[in-house]
């Protein structure tokens, strides 16, 4: 009876403190949007935060944008349930990054302006190629929100101690995961529309700091339990998820071997390879990523916002490993499940853990859970509002500036519709979010990277190193990658015929992978090729433009 | 078209083409893609070798090797420490090669806009 109460008195200060501290980074982060917009005057501004961000402020930007409740929630909840194979994520998620470093980084930001577009529309006609962007970034974007939005979801419930059967101001499960959902997208609305890329820009840095510091704590304090033997950790993570030494080798998740149904087996496997080649090539064809680069004055300053990036995010990854298996080992899976089917919140679970044995008590465990909560929220909220910039960016510089204007659009007008375009892609990725409750944060932005992979990556490659290359081709291949992309994912166990579906009582189901990548990313390729060759345009002088540009930042914006 | 009365927006496609075939920017991209390229079939062949082993190669990837830290671990952290180095010759290698030559190029281009633009 009294560690009911006790309990109970935990949850409700862990449930203010997160509240308090959620409401503290949200007056923050409003005043910083506040501050500004003052100073966003131009289209350059709003687009491109003014170029005014040194190499280090964009990477820890970059950083913020990047690591979003997938890396967070996402990962951990997996290496927590599965094991090994979560950490898979974690190498595909920062390898991806040297493509953007060797390939794309410095070559966009010299021939760009505000979207992916720009580059490539920059020498093919621009209404059919921009379209097709838009089209491709919405996309994308949008994939990549619903799984932000999941992540909010799963943490409101969890902190505000809601179980199926159990309520908080009257509303049960289901309608405070909604009503969160809704306010992440009304407040990333707001960033975005009064802060534009400047204020987005200072949310993301600011969440880096308090994403890396919360995870380092968390990381310290497992491996102090664990007097610093990493072989220990694991070995109790082994032991306790009663799987033994197979939870620390691949295979529990992914690629599983089904004995004696060899078709089984290679589909498994076909799943990881898939899984693998779009974690390491959705990275460079990410808009809300790409656009990123245009925040800086030069192409060096872009290449030291990488090498900055690639710091911080591969010692994020590194710290993953800690938090997954510090999970496994101190909270086991079953807690982990039975708060959320996907295991998206273990890290906080975590936290609440961590809590109890270092600060003593359930009310020292509420206390970290809200630190960690807190934090968590911030990263969804910077991730999101990223994502949303790049979306409406290009709906209202590529779709109404450049195709519905044919390029004759005010700066102000355009402004004012890139603002317009936040508030109803929110509504738009709220509304679907409602919908993907049941699927794992990680996951998702799995597929929004096959789907980056496949309808970006091979366009802004041929555009950047093709000659040839030319609007046909453009058209093809970002249509092509895209169009294949989703539909495989449609067909997919992902989304219906399978207990952990989006629609599990649906099967229209024929498609055995949940990760599409490996076939619709050399599909992107190929069709970019095939609509290149059928089409005789080619523009040698353009072509020479956009290479001198890119190469030496002559004419740069 | 005469050379002394040259509209500088219709000699800037022409001043490309030159400069997209003076022996200096075919240096400066056979600098970049002399390293970019080799390194990117690198750095994929090598993650593609670990993806692959963690599809086929379970037994291997489950060695111990002290404690319980298996060749799978070892095999993803050295991952981790392949990107960084990398990603750290790269930097030094643009620096040194790729930098100086395109600052060079961008000049030469600017001057020319400069001489023509005020006439323009």
């Amino acid at each position: 009876m009294s560690m009911v109460l006790a309990a109970e008195a935990g949850d409700t200060t862990a449930r203010n403190l997160t509240i308090t501290l959620f409401l503290v980074f949200v007056a923050v982060t409003l005043a910083i949007t506040i501050w500004a917009s003052r100073q966003t005057k131009t289209a350059t501004d709003f687009y491109a935060g003014g170029r005014s961000f040194s190499g280090f402020q964009n990477g820890m930007a970059i950083g913020g944008d990047y690591m979003s409740a997938a890396s967070f929630l996402g990962i951990a909840g997996i290496i927590a349930l599965y094991g090994y194979d979560g950490f898979l994520y974690s190498i595909g998620f920062l390898v991806a990054w040297l493509v953007a470093l060797l390939l794309v980084a410095e070559l966009l930001r010299n021939s760009g302006r505000y979207t992916m577009a720009d580059v490539l529309a920059f020498r093919m006609r621009q209404r059919p190629v921009r379209t097709a962007a838009a089209v491709s970034t919405i996309t994308v974007s949008i994939f990549y929100l619903l799984a932000q939005m999941v992540g909010a979801g799963a943490l409101v419930a969890l902190l505000l101690g809601i179980r199926p059967g159990t309520t908080f101001l009257g509303m049960d499960a289901d309608a405070a995961k909604i009503a969160t959902i809704i306010m992440v997208g009304a407040l990333m609305i707001i960033y975005v529309t009064v802060g534009g890329m400047k204020g987005t820009t200072y949310v993301q840095i600011v969440k880096a700091f308090l994403l890396m510091g919360g995870a380092l704590v968390m990381t310290l304090l497992v491996l102090a339990k664990y007097k610093f033997n990493l072989s220990s950790l694991l070995g109790d993570a082994a032991s306790s998820s009663g799987k033994g030494s197979a939870f620390l080798e691949p295979g529990l998740r992914y690629g599983v071997e089904v004995a004696g149904n060899a078709t089984q087996t290679f589909y498994h496997k076909m799943d990881l390879l898939s899984l693998g080649i779009a974690l390491v090539l959705g990275t460079a064809g990410l808009p809300h990523i790409l656009i990123r680069f245009y925040t800086v004055p030069t192409a060096r300053a872009a290449r030291k916002s990488v090498l900055w990036a690639i710091g911080i995010i591969g010692t994020f990854y590194l710290l993953t490993l800690a938090l997954g298996f510090g999970a496994a080992a101190l909270v086991g899976s079953e807690a982990i499940t039975a708060q959320d089917r996907a295991g998206n919140t273990a890290a906080p679970q975590l936290a609440e853990a961590l809590g109890i044995d270092f600060l003593g008590g359930d009310l020292g465990g509420a206390t970290l859970l809200a630190i960690i909560a807190a934090v968590a929220f911030a990263t969804i909220l910077a991730v999101v509002a990223g994502l949303t910039l790049a979306s409406s960016s290009s709906l209202a510089h590529d779709f109404y500036a450049n195709v519905i204007k044919n390029g004759a659009a005010s700066e102000r007008r355009e402004v004012a519709v890139a603002r317009i375009s936040a508030l109803v892609i929110g509504a738009v990725a709220i509304a679907l979010s409602i919908f993907a409750q049941n699927l794992n944060v990680a996951f998702l932005v799995a597929l929004a990277f096959a789907v980056a992979a496949s309808g970006n990556l091979p366009a802004i490659l041929y555009s950047l190193f093709w000659k040839r290359f030319n609007t046909s081709g453009a058209v093809w291949a970002i249509y092509g990658g895209l169009l294949s992309a989703v539909l495989l994912v449609f067909f997919s166990p992902v989304v219906s015929g399978a207990p952990t579906a989006m629609f599990p009582e649906q099967d229209w189901q024929w498609f055995p992978l949940s990760n599409p990548g490996i076939l619709s990313i050399p599909f992107g390729f190929l069709c970019g090729w095939i609509g290149t060759i059928i089409s005789k345009e080619r523009d040698e002088e353009k072509y020479a433009e956009l290479e001198v540009r890119s190469l030496t930042g002559a004419g740069a914006h | 078209m005469s050379t002394d009365t040259p509209a500088p927006t219709a000699s800037t496609p022409e001043r490309y083409l030159a400069v997209q075939r003076s022996d200096e920017f075919a240096g400066l991209r056979r600098a970049l893609r002399g390293f970019v390229f080799p390194m990117t079939v690198a750095f994929f062949l090598w993650y593609a070798l670990y993806v692959i082993l963690s599809a086929y190669a379970r037994d291997f990837m489950g060695t111990k090797l002290f404690g319980n830290i298996n060749v799978a671990l070892v095999f993803g952290l050295l991952q981790f420490v392949s990107t960084f180095v990398i990603a750290w010759l790269y930097s030094r290698y643009a620096d040194r090669k790729i930098d100086p030559v395109a600052d060079r190029i961008r000049n030469e281009i600017g001057e020319v806009t400069h001489e023509h633009g005020p006439r323009g």
